[in-house]
């Protein structure tokens, strides 16, 4: 009785999933057809359209992208390895030491999740500009490389790591960061994978604190550089423009593609705990 | 000798926290404290420092036509893009979790917009609302005839504009929670109920939506939280125009603190934000304290 309207509801649940599918991928779809079109194709859509690489070249020409994509890299490579320091030393201190302020100092961590530094732009630039550090790549970098979330997750999962074998390796002879080296770290690999993603596509698209605190080609990240090359308006052909914004988030977006199961696994993980 | 290796711990805690906490202080927690302070300063100019003002900058504030101005176009935005965003995403959670034909394109293209840059979005959406020669108007023209929109430039749409983008962007990023709390609801509870003849859309009501309250708590905070935190699509679509209708607080504090170089106000407006910010993320534990369903 109910399977003909069990396979009706399927297929309208299906025809509904893809139409929605398809007008979420469209923006970029469109992006990438004007990208790889000459500027005549713009705004008309024929198959017969000729390829062309040209706008790419063009906008690579434009602005140095090349520069911009180095800046970036150092900047996500910079972030990421003092969030792991720091944060693998914080999480086991929280996850395996007591002591006193233990609770008032995890507390002061969590806060950060609602105090952000993306917020306290007007004071951190103060700070950049004492230190004597505006328009470098570490100014983009410090305020973030003690990260809340990052200690909680690692925390969260030192947490699981069972007591016994802690207590093997103690009998063992090592030393306590000999343990944290051989036995925590390597069970917690999932969750440095999944919080390096996190992090990465974070900071490759960050945008208003690089603004803010960069102005010279040579520390601008991508983000900052793409909207200054879009933002002079004069001359600039649309299908450059794409051309440019497809180029910026190139990187991230192929390594989606390539590893999406991981991706969207990461990001589950590191959501949930 | 016990004594000892408590005192021990202690240190090596300490140690280890250290390093992140300097940082953390640093960049974080003392900004804030040093935010509040400055509140209450005058903007230091040249050789002359600040000057304490008392409350005369929180005076500015509420007398200033554009601070509640871009505070009721950021609750606006919160409330139209967040319960919207998080609709979506439960649908797409709830399609991309079932064996759906076609379904790695399907997760594919939800999840797409969450990994590019919000300015780079930005600039693709640009073009979708140019006037006349945009996507929206040659669409609009096609289909009803209409004649030629300003979206971006009009008060009436500038930010509904905005919100649209940021819909597309984020019903993605909310959809990955909820796919991974769908996996872990036991397949045995909706059995149970489809057995006992409950529908589809009694499933989800009774069962289902409710096992997703902690997500929904989860998701919601973060959205409004990103929803005072994400502004950078602002600077290619609109600019906080016209006439600051598509501005919200954190662009306000920007354009006052980098492009009017008044600090002293800015540090008043991030309090105002901060203030916002810590009730919003209470209030909503309280109303949802009651409604979650812990394990």
């Amino acid at each position: 009785m109910s399977r003909p309207a069990f396979s009706l509801d399927r297929i309208l649940n299906t025809s509904a999933a893809w139409a929605l599918g398809l007008l979420w991928i469209l923006p970029l779809a469109y992006a990438v057809w004007t990208a790889i079109h000459p500027a005549a194709f713009e705004a008309r859509f024929v198959l017969t359209a000729p390829l062309t690489l040209e706008n790419f070249v063009k906008a690579w020409q434009a602005a140095p992208f090349a520069r911009y994509f180095l800046n970036t890299f150092l900047l996500v490579t910079m972030i990421l390895a003092c969030q792991f320091f720091l944060g693998t030393l914080a999480a086991y201190a929280f996850a395996r030491f007591r002591f006193p302020g233990r609770s008032v100092l995890f507390a002061l961590v969590l806060l950060q999740l609602l105090v952000m530094p993306d917020i306290l732009i007007v004071e951190n630039y103060k700070t950049m500009r004492m230190l004597d550090l505006v328009d470098t790549i570490p100014a983009i970098a410090l305020p973030y490389i003690a990260s809340g979330f990052g200690i909680f997750l690692l925390r969260q999962t030192f947490m699981t790591v069972p007591k016994e074998l802690d207590e093997a390796a103690r009998v063992e002879g090592a030393s306590f960061m000999g343990i944290l080296w051989k036995v925590y770290i390597p069970l917690a690999k999932p969750t440095y994978l999944a919080y390096g993603l996190v992090s990465v596509s974070h900071h490759w698209n960050n945008f208003l604190w690089p603004l803010i605190v960069t102005n010279s080609v040579e520390t601008r990240p991508v983000t900052v550089g793409l909207s200054i090359f879009s933002a002079i308006d004069s001359g600039i052909e649309w299908s450059v423009i794409n051309a440019a914004t497809l180029m910026t988030s190139g990187p991230l977006l192929i390594a989606f593609l390539l590893f999406q199961r991981q991706f969207v696994q990461s990001f589950m993980r590191a959501g949930i705990k | 000798m016990r004594d000892w290796t408590l005192k021990r711990e202690w240190i090596y805690g300490w140690l280890l926290l250290l390093p992140a906490m300097v940082f953390l202080f640093a960049f974080t927690h003392v900004p804030a404290v040093t935010t509040l302070i400055n509140s209450f300063f005058s903007t230091p100019r040249g050789r002359r420092p600040a000057k304490f003002l008392g409350l005369a900058n929180y005076d500015r504030m509420l007398n200033d036509p554009v601070f509640w101005k871009v505070l009721w176009n950021n609750l606006w935005f919160a409330l139209g893009t967040i319960p919207v965003s998080i609709g979506l995403a439960i649908l797409m959670a709830l399609w991309v979790n079932e064996k759906l034909a076609g379904r790695g394109f399907v997760r594919m293209a939800y999840f797409t917009p969450t990994v590019l840059p919000l300015i780079a979005v930005a600039n693709i959406w640009l073009f979708f609302y140019t006037p006349g020669f945009g996507l929206f108007d040659q669409l609009f023209g096609a289909l009803f005839g209409t004649a030629h929109t300003n979206w971006l430039g009009n008060q009436a749409t500038a930010l509904n504009a905005v919100m649209v983008v940021t819909i597309w962007k984020e019903a993605g990023f909310f959809m990955i929670f909820y796919l991974a709390a769908l996996q872990a609801i036991p397949v045995s509870l909706k059995e149970a109920a489809e057995i006992e003849g409950a529908g589809r859309w009694t499933v989800f009501w009774k069962i289902t939506f409710p096992l997703l309250m902690p997500t929904t708590l989860f998701v919601s905070v973060n959205a409004v939280i990103n929803s005072f935190r994400l502004v950078d699509h602002i600077f290619i679509l609109t600019d906080g125009g016209p006439d600051n209708a598509s501005s919200l607080l954190l662009f306000y504090i920007y354009e006052t603190a980098f492009r009017y170089w008044e600090t002293g106000y800015a540090a008043t407006l991030t309090v105002a934000l901060l203030v916002l910010l810590s009730a919003l993320a209470i209030g909503q534990f309280f109303f949802f304290d009651r409604k979650v369903h812990y394990k």
